[in-house]
């Protein structure tokens, strides 16, 4: 029962609009996308920034967290078409801002226009270090020390310190909950350095993990704390 | 004379100390392994410390590729299309307008199907597409490919079925007599286990009925996958999954290739639990994918995850208790119906294992326990961390509340009374043998301290963040439960596990295909590559199903032992060569070299050659298949040596209840596990935590509702698991660490046991706030308010 | 980016207007237009192939939407203000009972997007800021293009899900007379956060107009007022000494009022035994904890205010 090969391979549903981002300090722009599209779908699948997860796609698990003008909100809920000229970041753009300030306060201050005008030739044109990672399929099960040449630290002190505490605390364990629980947890500490355990918990709330229990991460949150208090 | 030079230090593999307390308080021995694995290899430093996992780099950055996260050129999306009637005769599939929308380039149902129509574990019963019949809400009907995932949408939306309904059937104590539902019939399995003098009586005797609902192993990362076919007509699909290799078998049947044309890669697994035994999604887009001649993409949403894959079993469950009047034990007798829904899945070892442990971790000398797993036209039931032993355990461990109370015995003393021994026979008629610790951890989790009584703060009392507790109207209540599981397959099934080894300077490459999702066995595979070969250059990859050989499900707690054993083996295989090599060299005896810090070196660590010289550009390589002790199946009666080896848990609950509202705050679980040896204290206490909580969920609200055949809550609205709010602090008592003599390391199996006292114990505490009996899990707020 | 207007009978697109004029406009133009504000309500649909927008004008711009201001013996709280803001200190000392509401509404991330006028918007009876919008006897302002018009929440939802919004109408605000009140919201979830309410009680008791409101949620085909549990209540009230009496067996009483007003359902959420059973526990206490505020509050304060 195939259906005929010549179709249109890059046809869209009904209604598309023009989209302009501004995501991790770069800007984006996406010509045609469907209406529909939350901001999710494209950082996943046009865009190549895999790194927000989508668990449910309803809001409900918060695998998707990302700051929308330095908010915490679900991507999944955010339709693209309304993320025109927000300032977004993602898990991915967490640490390389954060973590590095040279890298923010150079690199990324400077607008980067990127015309996409056919969305697959478009990811291609995008497709960074971290998208090849993602279209060869291959779980990065290396070892740090083997992939990057590079000593443990000096991976570590890349990182935003939540990022670093999850390493550190055992609070990963499949990893799908965790860039969101990162991106959360960093808005967190942004905004009450100190908390107490029930804030933390209220906090997160909205991110489900179901391997952890959440034991080790409330541990992160602690590490994460010492790290930026410098204490650590 | 010139100095020796020193051993480089090596450098040290990330690894974190554990806060004071957090898990080896007690019981902490330092064992150098059961003998076999001890010599030049002695398990000793990396084994047993905190190493980190090489994968959480790239997880906390969101570098690691999941399979959702997959990409390819020119690819299509795919999207399989469900039926809404539990029972319904198909009458015809009109795909006509689907296929004409413009950006649909595929629309496939049964007939495109080239190989078998149907697969299954155990039975090959299940349809990849359902062609006259549907026998469960959620059964695939047709397959889709489209350049949009919305578009995908749409088209399945617009495939006509014109269905018959029938009546369908849904209740599992009815499956037993009424007419069939499937030419295999309706009784999955019937075990009539028979032990000792079953006209044995008690003094006392205790009986109950008890209920378990259907509870979703709700996984994170949903099931998704990339297909991408190639010009010879052959297919590479990279997906999340348990087990590459029984995947491949299937997939290649229903296909019509030989197994060779279907490569299964590894992608990132978020999460499984269970629900990633059975095929979900695998022929569906090797399909699509092989017809379209593009990459084809499928990510499952939410709530077609709630309806693609199988559930735990829901349990009813008839007890009675004999016992003398000192609390001994007499005889068990149960009669036990698991519903396994349409298909049969992996119930037949489900229901085995419920009979098996039907009594508990105790001395039962007589026992008649009736197992069934019957076919509905319920949603398919199937594999989920504690496999049959999580029903069972409430029940029994309910009966033993029950049994103390009629003895007006301390229900800790009963247990203790009773706790089976190595030496003790199952109600299967095989001696425990191996280590048995159940007095010790029953003691350890009994003891453990008692938190503080909750603050006054609304967000940390039952009903938390919807503030509608009393302070005052919260009742503390404590309750406690012990379990036990098998660990690896049963009955006569060699799961065994392959590994290789390659060494090439001071670098090691372990390709084994077990399946890491999440549990940390990439972890230990470098633990152990490390420990063995003295580098600390060590790559873990997965290979696909035509580079390796089959290392068995990431299930059953079987990895650690199985795999790691397979990588233990391959890397000592490695180190002989090496060391013989250099013996030969060197014109000394093999047995006292070793190999330490990239070197190989004397038996006092005198290094004498680098491993870069003997072996760079001619690498060393080996591979092995490992074996567990062979076991026998069970006979008629249900007796026989059908089980490797056992692990032993016990929780202590603490919960708050508001009485007038019925709900429930989990305070605190207290555990202590019999583990072996803790091969990583760190992953360890994860799984502790999590399994943990999976058993929370179940006692007091997971619970996939199913009306008539039809799901009432997929999605993540309605099917609640704990939130950072519910979770309980989780202490660890104290882990048991006696070393199974059969184990590589020692090391029993931690991933399942974690998941099935917790829920008992939990309701335990739930019935001592509210003197309620609640017979049923999960306890719902009408249960305790309007109980 | 917004779209042209005069060329386009029917809209294709979304529309960012930055003024509700624009907002209006774009409604005025092509009545399908789909409003979209926080969206949380909103994208779940469409994620889950439940609405196929054509058509969006989005809200996020238009400022003067999201604040809120006191004028004159009422507060006016503009329909994008989301549950973050009403939580904060100001708003919620004006309204505590709508912060108390606000905190029970999802997750950080939810309250952070989600707003009051989607809330409405959204009309579900198990919306938990409308039973507390009717014990405050709000009212929800309309306008359009060529109208403004205000409802009380109970005429403005209509049935499960169904709202009196005319086509080419928007939600613009909500407006809460200020006064000396006493507030008091409760939901009940079988979790401890992120939980659909099972049943949901919201009781305002206004002393210086001598007024009780009682709203529920949850337990029934739209939030529902308790007019029967609210007369009593103001029936037993000393308003002149501003006192409620304190007395055992009153809390009961209330509490089973208010659960003659539901008429809760099963569903897989709950039962309807229990919805009602809970309700009025959760009278009872809503009940008692206004009590216990009262007595904690000296008599000059309360006097004074
Ligand atoms: C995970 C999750 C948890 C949730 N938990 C809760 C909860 O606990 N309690 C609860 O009450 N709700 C809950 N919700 C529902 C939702 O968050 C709220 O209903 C929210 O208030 C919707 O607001 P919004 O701004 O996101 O609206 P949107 O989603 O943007 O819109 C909702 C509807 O209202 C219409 N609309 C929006 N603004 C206006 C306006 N000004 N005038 C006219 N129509 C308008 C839209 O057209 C749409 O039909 C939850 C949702 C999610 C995803
Ligand atoms: S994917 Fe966005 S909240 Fe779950
Ligand atoms: S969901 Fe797997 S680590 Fe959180």
């Amino acid at each position: 029962m195939d259906t005929s090969a010549n179709k249109d391979r890059a046809v869209l549903p009904e209604s598309t609009v023009r989209v302009d981002l501004r995501i991790n300090g770069r800007n984006y722009v996406l010509p045609d996308i469907w209406i529909g599209e939350n901001l999710l779908y494209v950082l996943r699948e046009r865009l190549g920034l895999p790194g927000s997860k989508n668990a449910c796609e309803q809001g409900e698990c918060g695998s998707c967290s990302v700051l929308v003008d330095g908010v915490l909100v679900c991507a999944c809920l955010v339709p693209a078409a309304d993320a025109s000229g927000r300032e977004i970041t993602t898990v991915e753009g967490l640490g390389r801002t954060l973590a590095d300030p040279a890298d923010s306060s150079g690199k990324h201050q400077e607008v980067q226009e990127e015309e996409l005008t056919q969305q697959e030739e478009g990811v291609q044109e995008l497709s960074g270090p971290a998208m090849i990672a993602s279209s060869i399929p291959m779980p990065q099960l290396q070892d740090i020390s083997v992939t990057d040449g590079m000593s443990f630290e000096g991976v570590l002190s890349r990182m935003h310190p939540v990022q670093q505490a999850f390493v550190m605390t055992g609070a990963i364990q499949c990893g799908f909950c965790t860039p969101g629980l990162v991106v959360a947890i960093a808005d967190l500490l942004n905004h009450n350095p100190h908390p107490s355990s029930l804030q933390v918990r209220e906090a997160i709330s909205g991110n489900l993990c179901r391997c952890t229990g959440y034991g080790r991460i409330f541990a992160a949150v602690r590490r994460a704390e010492e790290l930026l208090a410098g204490t650590a | 004379m010139p100095p020796m030079p020193s051993v480089p230090p090596m450098p040290p593999m990330p690894s974190v100390p554990l806060a004071p307390g957090t898990t080896r308080e007690g019981g902490w021995q330092e064992s150098s392994g059961p003998a076999g694995f001890s010599g030049p290899f002695a398990t000793s430093g990396l084994i047993g410390s905190s190493v980190i996992r090489p994968d959480a780099v790239d997880k906390a950055r969101g570098d690691f590729a999941f399979s959702s996260d997959l990409w390819a050129e020119g690819m299509l999306w795919g999207k399989v299309l469900r039926s809404p009637y539990p029972s319904a005769r198909i009458l015809s599939i009109d795909t006509a307008r689907a296929q004409q929308m413009s950006g649909v380039m595929a629309v496939l149902t049964w007939a495109d199907l080239p190989g078998d129509q149907v697969f299954g574990l155990e039975a090959k019963d299940q349809p990849v597409f359902a062609h006259d019949m549907v026998r469960y809400s959620g059964e695939p009907i047709a397959a889709v490919a489209a350049t949009h995932p919305e578009l995908a949408r749409q088209a399945a939306d617009a495939i006509v079925v014109d269905f018959e309904p029938g009546p369908p059937l849904v209740d599992p104590d009815e499956a037993l007599s009424a007419p069939a539902i499937h030419e295999e019939g309706n009784v999955f399995r019937h075990i009539a286990l028979r032990h000792g003098d079953i006209e044995a009586e008690g003094d006392v005797v205790v009986e109950g009925t008890y209920e378990v609902g259907m509870q979703d192993q709700a996984f994170m990362g949903p099931e998704s996958g990339l297909a991408i076919p190639s010009s010879d007509g052959s297919v590479d699909l990279y997906i999340s999954t348990q087990w590459l290799h029984v995947d491949r078998d299937q997939v290649a049947a229903c296909l019509g290739l030989p197994p060779e044309l279907v490569r299964l890669h590894l992608a990132g697994v978020g999460g499984a639990f269970g629900a990633r035994e059975d095929i979900t999604i695998q022929v569906q887009l090797c399909l699509l994918a092989l017809r379209t001649r593009r990459p084809v993409k499928m990510v499952f949403s939410r709530a077609e995850s709630f309806l693609g894959h199988v559930h735990r079993h829901p349990a009813r469950m008839w007890y009675r208790h004999h016992a003398r009047r000192d609390g001994t034990l007499v005889k068990v007798e149960a009669r036990i119906v698991l519903d396994g829904g349409a298909y049969m899945s992996s119930s037949a070892a489900v229901i085995a294992n419920a009979t098996c442990f039907a009594a508990g971790p105790y001395r039962v000398p007589s026992a008649a326990v009736d197992g069934f797993a019957v076919r509905t036209n319920n949603p398919p039931c199937g594999a989920m961390r504690g496999f049959g032993a999580v029903q069972v355990c409430f029940a029994y461990e309910s009966q033993m509340d029950r049994l103390a109370d009629a003895l007006q015995m301390d229900p800790i003393e009963l247990r203790l009374k009773n706790a089976i021994c190595p030496t003790d026979r199952l109600i299967t008629g095989q001696v425990v043998g191996g280590t048995a610790p159940v007095a010790e951890v029953i003691r350890a989790a009994a003891e453990a301290p008692l938190p503080e009584p909750a603050s006054g703060d609304l967000l940390e009392l039952p009903g938390g963040a919807g503030r509608c507790a009393e302070y005052d109207k919260v009742v503390r209540g404590t309750g406690f439960a012990v379990g036990f599981k098998n660990l690896l397959y049963s009955e006569g099934f060699d799961d065994f596990s392959t590994a290789r080894c390659r060494l090439d300077g001071d670098m090691a490459t372990i390709t084994c295909a077990a399946a890491e999702v999440g549990q940390g066995f990439v972890t230990l595979a470098r633990q152990v590559a490390t420990e063995t070969l003295g580098v600390t250059k060590v790559r873990i990859l997965s290979g696909d199903t035509n580079e390796i050989g089959s290392a068995g499900s990431t299930s059953a707690s079987r990895q650690s032992w199985m795999s790691g054993g397979a990588v233990l083996e391959a890397c000592k295989a490695v180190a002989d060569r090496i060391l013989s090599m250099a013996a030969d060299t060197l014109q000394v005896r093999p047995e006292t070299l070793r190999l330490s810090g990239g070197h190989v070196v004397s038996g006092d660590g005198i290094p004498l050659i680098s491993l870069d010289d003997l072996t760079r550009g001619k690498p060393v390589e080996e591979s092995v298949v490992f074996h567990h002790r062979p076991t026998d199946p069970l006979d008629s009666e249900g007796q026989g040596n059908a089980h490797v080896s056992f692990a032993f848990v016990a929780h202590k609950a603490v919960v708050d209840v508001d009485v007038e509202l019925g709900l429930v705050r989990v305070v605190q679980l207290s555990t202590a596990q019999d583990v072996g040896k803790v091969l990583n204290p760190l992953q360890l206490l994860g799984q502790i935590e999590g399994g943990t909580l999976q058993g929370v969920g179940l006692a007091v609200m997971e619970e996939l509702l199913v009306a008539d055949g039809i799901v009432q809550n997929p999605s993540f609205t309605d099917y609640l698991i704990p939130t950072a709010l519910d979770a309980p602090d989780i202490v660890v008592a104290r882990l048991v660490e006696e070393p199974d003599p059969l184990a590589p390391f020692g090391a029993k199996g931690a991933g399942e046991m974690p998941a099935i006292s917790s829920t008992p114990a939990v309701v335990s505490a739930i019935r001592d706030a509210t003197g309620l009996a609640l017979s049923r899990v999960p306890v719902r707020p009408q249960d305790i308010a309007n109980g | 980016m917004s779209i042209s207007l005069c060329s386009m009978a029917t809209i294709s697109g979304i529309a960012r207007p930055v003024s509700l004029e624009g907002v209006l406009d774009v409604l005025d133009e092509d009545p399908a237009t789909q409003v979209l504000a926080g969206g949380t309500d909103f994208m779940v649909e469409v994620n889950y192939g439940h609405r196929k927008p054509q058509s969006i004008v989005a809200l996020s711009r238009v400022a003067g939407m999201r604040t809120w201001q006191v004028v004159e013996d009422h507060l006016v709280i503009g329909a994008g203000v989301t549950y973050s803001r009403l939580m904060k200190e100001q708003l919620a000392g004006l309204v505590p009972g709508l912060a108390q509401a606000a905190r029970t509404v999802g997750s950080p991330q939810i309250r952070n997007a989600g707003t009051i006028g989607g809330n409405l918007g959204t009309a579900s009876p198990a919306g938990d800021s409308l039973p507390i919008l009717l014990a405050l006897d709000a009212l929800v302002n309309i306008r359009s293009k060529h109208s403004s018009r205000s409802l009380r929440v109970d005429e403005y939802v209509i049935g499960p899900k169904k709202h009196a919004l005319q086509p080419g109408e928007i939600i613009v605000s909500v407006r809460i007379p200020l006064s000396d009140t006493s507030q008091e919201f409760l939901k009940v979830g079988t979790r401890n956060a992120m939980v659909i309410s099972v049943a949901g009680l919201a009781l305002v008791v206004d002393w210086r107009l001598g007024r009780v409101g009682c709203g529920l949620g949850s337990v029934g085909p739209t939030p529902i007022r308790a007019s029967e549990a609210e007369a009593w209540l103001a029936g037993i009230i000393d308003w002149e000494e501003r006192r409620i009496p304190d007395r055992d067996g009153y809390g009961q009483e209330f509490g089973r009022l208010v659960a003659r007003a539901a008429s809760p359902i099963d569903d897989h959420r709950s039962s309807a035994a229990y919805r009602s059973h809970a309700l009025s526990v959760c009278g009872k206490r809503a009940y008692e904890r206004i009590c216990r505020q009262r007595r904690q509050v000296s008599p000059g304060i309360v006097d004074g205010a």
